[in-house]
């Protein structure tokens, strides 16, 4: 009872906060209630992780707002179709790397298998019987046993496919820790906006590049993009999606992630990436004349060339905004949280 | 059709029961059930035409990267209605203008017409031992219907449907696409058009069940009848329960259009994707409707040449309910992507594979039936085993899709369009080919010719697996549906299928060459020209059957 309400306290105390000063929920959480942060030890990993120490003596010696962020060249098959490939796309994500296993090792041998059974059952009847091999046709038109096996059997198969699968859906669904960091995607006709209201709700615009300028940037043709869509690497990103006009789909192939983004509806879905890279994907639901034309390109950097990103687009980056908050707040957060114990 | 004509002008003293009306009444204001199935194969064939060749000229735009044709072939369009040369957004429009149209053409006005409306009206009373169907009039209106459908689909390419010609929206017609996403009229024709299409089938369906219920012949238990007779009756009862959800969903598109309700607004209290539920909880039953009766054809003609009465004929039958049953309960699988809760897509997920079992018993069923037979490889028999084979392949990649976290992948990629075209194209299409060819003599009194009919198959066979099978390599590498363009990742894999498009395009050449010869100068059928395994009525009847069968009833022992 004590734990929730002291936690109820901090979560309203961030949040009229961060109304108050556009500062980070993150830094709120740790400053106003210590006990809250213990409750979700998850909320302190971003922090401790060797790339945000780095990140932290970067600050140190270049001043907030340095531009040392510069798009990273994409790597020539990762991230992106590869001509002539059956496969799907390399996975760089713990849950694209489990279902890509699920349908190597399980579903595509099950498939082809049971393809290659029926076939050679076809065959094997074609030539056996025969007319010219058999021609006095059995009258045999029942077989309790045989029709039990066939259904019996499918039913084992499925259901040993069906477990984990499920056990994959339970995993995809496991939200992202309270702390991590969010993405809102809005899809409009026909390109993407990213905003980023943990770190002062700017919005970055996203275009396909035409066929000159992709080639210039040594990006790939129809994939490539103005503003990519940027995030750390290592952590999970809650990624909500939505849209403005009609109904989109944020789809990025190599991270196993689709999510449609729907006018009137916020869809949430954790995405946590592996390596630092870009990673291409297109708009997936059918919305217009330019639906083939609205890329979209995700940029996965080290926390801190993250937070040199943020920076470079006039956002706030969490451990400035602490820094900040540090000397303000020390009082703050009781008053501003009264109210909140009251109600 | 001269055929048909000639025998009319030669029968015409016989018998009262080969009594014909006069051109127009014959054709026009009909009610013969064989007449009118008659109408609804020509009708199939013509829209099966316009719709193959709308494929034709997307895999022809598809073949290399970039966009080649659809600038031309927009400004073309543009020019037929007196517009100016089209702009890339008006050329991407067509794009989806066409996907549209192919997609509603093949199953509103190619594959169900033939199978339900062509087979079912032919044969289902000839099978049941009937004179005709239980309402000849509304079965004509059925008919009827179909045309001023297809008119205002067709219709609707002509009028502005937003940033460019025609009905940009996909078959599946979602809101607010379709709704605040398409000015100017065409959506609405393309609306009215699927309301005309839809009313069509229910009478139809209406018209089967009561035939099939009511006007079988004595000892015709529901029990004894032939495995084509339930599958369409199964079918109907699909039809009869999905087509007014999707009534009701295509309704509220009208409205939210032009009466200013808010059903799938969320602005306005509504949700995009409460069209998405009510559509697919009519859209999967769809595609059973669209498999089924081939299902049943497959029967007879795998019974037929195995000289030997189907394996398992209860588990068939029953199979067939319970696909129909389950495929009402599993629509949401469609929608894994646009935010199901887990409880949802778990469940989906379950529901959704349970229908591969009674499908797996369909399929055991007919090798068991040729198991011990007497095999003879004829076309349609060719047409039956490459069915069973290709819906086999197309079935298990559904399993695979069923599985909501594999589905986050592949979902709306190629592979889906791979899967349903595996299903559909090479499933149904297939067994509309073996049900054509199994009873061209018996409905048109002449043979096909049997050399042209196996090079059809051989190269059709060839050309759709070129076509369609990289289509999954494509899927799996993660390329988009409906898309004009795509990057040169993709450019391989495409170039392949459109080759299959070609192949496949001569496999209908010869199709047709041989139907028009065949219809001319064919050679003669009797009435049961498959011998000792064709065991159902209509092989006692003659090649064509009169004008008017079974009026004295025959008795089924």
């Amino acid at each position: 009872m004590a734990l929730a309400k002291l936690t109820k306290i901090a979560a309203f105390a961030a949040f009229a906060l961060s109304l108050g000063m556009a500062a980070p929920q993150l830094a709120m959480a740790q400053e106003a209630a210590p006990v809250a942060a213990e409750s979700a030890p998850v909320a302190e990993a971003p922090v401790t992780t060797p790339e945000s120490v780095v990140a932290e003596t970067a600050e140190a010696a270049a001043p907030a707002g340095d531009a040392s962020y510069t798009p990273m060249k994409p790597t020539e098959g990762k991230g992106m179709p590869v001509d002539g490939r059956v496969d799907f796309q390399d996975q760089y994500s713990d849950l694209g790397i489990y279902a890509h296993w699920l349908d190597t090792t399980i579903l595509l041998p099950i498939i082809t298998f049971i393809s290659l059974v029926v076939l050679g059952l076809l065959l094997w009847v074609m030539v056996r019987y025969r007319a010219a091999a058999n021609p006095d046709p059995s009258k045999v038109t029942h077989n309790s046993l045989i029709e039990v096996i066939w259904t019996l059997i499918p039913v084992l198969v499925l259901v040993g496919i069906a477990v984990p699968s499920i056990d994959l859906l339970a995993k995809q669904y496991k939200p992202a820790p309270a702390d991590a960091l969010t993405v809102k995607v809005t899809g409009y006709q026909w390109y993407w906006g990213y905003s980023y209201p943990d770190n002062g709700d700017f919005e970055v615009v996203s275009n396909m590049l035409s066929e000159e300028d992709a080639a210039a940037r040594g990006e790939p043709h129809q994939l490539g993009v103005d503003n990519r869509m940027v995030v750390p690497v290592g952590v999970p990103i809650r990624i909500q999606t939505t849209a403005a006009d009609v109904i989109h789909s944020f789809a990025v192939p190599s991270l196993w992630f689709k999510m449609d983004a729907v006018p009137g509806r916020l869809n949430e879905k954790v995405m946590t990436i592996n390596e630092p890279g870009v990673y291409y994907g297109q708009c997936s639901e059918l919305c217009g004349a330019r639906h083939g034309f609205m890329p979209i390109a995700v940029e996965a950097l080290p926390q801190d060339k993250f937070d040199a990103w943020v920076r470079s687009q006039g956002g706030t980056v969490a451990s400035d905004a602490a820094a900040v908050t540090e000397q303000e707040n020390s009082a703050e957060p009781a008053a501003e949280a009264a109210p909140g114990e009251a109600s | 059709m001269t055929t048909i004509a000639a025998d009319a002008a030669g029968a015409h003293d016989h018998h009262d029961a080969d009594h014909k009306p006069a051109f127009f009444q014959r054709w026009f204001m009909s009610t013969n059930h064989k007449d009118i199935g008659t109408l609804y194969l020509i009708f199939a064939i013509v829209a099966g035409i316009i719709g193959g060749a709308i494929s034709g000229m997307m895999r022809l735009e598809l073949a290399e990267p970039g966009i080649q044709y659809l600038q031309n072939w927009a400004t073309v369009h543009n020019g037929l209605v007196g517009g100016s040369e089209a702009t890339m957004d008006e050329a991407y429009h067509m794009w989806n203008v066409l996907i549209t149209a192919h997609g509603l053409i093949m199953v509103f006005f190619m594959v169900m017409p033939a199978m339900i409306g062509g087979f079912g009206n032919w044969f289902v009373p000839i099978m049941i031992g009937a004179p005709d169907m239980a309402f000849p009039r509304m079965n004509n209106i059925s008919f009827w219907l179909l045309v001023p459908a297809f008119i205002l689909l067709m219709g609707s390419t002509f009028v502005s449907g937003g940033s460019g010609l025609g009905a940009g929206v996909g078959w599946t017609v979602y809101a607010p696409l379709s709704t605040t996403g398409s000015v100017g009229p065409a959506m609405d024709m393309a609306i009215l058009s699927l309301h005309l299409a839809g009313a069509s089938s229910i009478l139809g369906a209406i018209n089967f069940i009561t035939t099939i219920f009511n006007m079988r012949a004595p000892g015709m238990t529901i029990n004894k009848m032939p495995l084509f007779v339930w599958s369409v009756l199964v079918t109907a009862f699909l039809l009869l329960l999905a087509l007014p959800v999707l009534a009701a969903a295509i309704t509220m598109l009208l409205t939210d259009r032009n009466f200013g309700t808010a059903f799938f607004n969320a602005a306005g209290g509504g949700d995009p994707l409460l069209y998405q539920h009510l559509f697919w909880f009519f859209g999967h039953p769809e595609v059973y409707i669209m498999i089924l009766p081939g299902f049943g054809m497959i029967s007879h003609i795998v019974s037929t040449f195995s000289k030997k009465p189907i394996f398992g004929y209860l588990g068939m039958a029953y199979a067939m309910v319970a696909i129909g049953v389950v495929g009402f309960v599993v629509w949401a699988h469609h929608m894994f992507t646009v935010g199901l809760s887990v409880n949802m897509k778990m469940y989906f997920t379950a529901a959704t594979m349970v229908i591969a079992v009674p499908t797996g018993i369909k399929i055991f069923s007919w090798i068991a039936t040729m198991w011990g037979g007497s095999l003879t490889f004829k076309t349609p028999m060719l047409w039956s085993l490459g069915f069973i084979f290709m819906f086999t392949v197309g079935g298990v990649t559904g399993v695979v899709l069923a599985n909501g976290g594999l589905d986050d992948n592949m979902h709306d990629t190629y592979y889906v369009v791979a899967h349903f075209h595996y299903v559909l194209s090479l499933g149904a299409v297939f067994s509309m080919f073996a049900g054509f060819y199994y009873w061209f003599a018996k409905m048109w009194g002449r043979h096909y010719n049997e050399l042209l009919g196996q090079l059809h198959f051989w190269v059709f066979f060839i050309g759709v697996n070129v076509l369609f099978f990289p289509m999954h390599f494509l899927g799996r590498q993660g390329m988009p549906r409906r898309y004009p363009d795509f990057p040169d990742a993709y450019a391989y894999w495409n170039h392949i299928a459109s080759l299959g498009y070609a192949i496949m395009a001569v496999g209908m050449v010869i199709f047709f060459i041989n139907i028009f010869w065949s219809l001319m100068a064919g050679r003669k059928a009797e009435g049961n020209y498959w011998g000792e395994g064709a065991t159902t009525l209509e092989w006692t009847l003659s090649s064509p059957p009169p004008f008017h069968q079974f009026e004295t009833l025959p008795q089924i022992k």
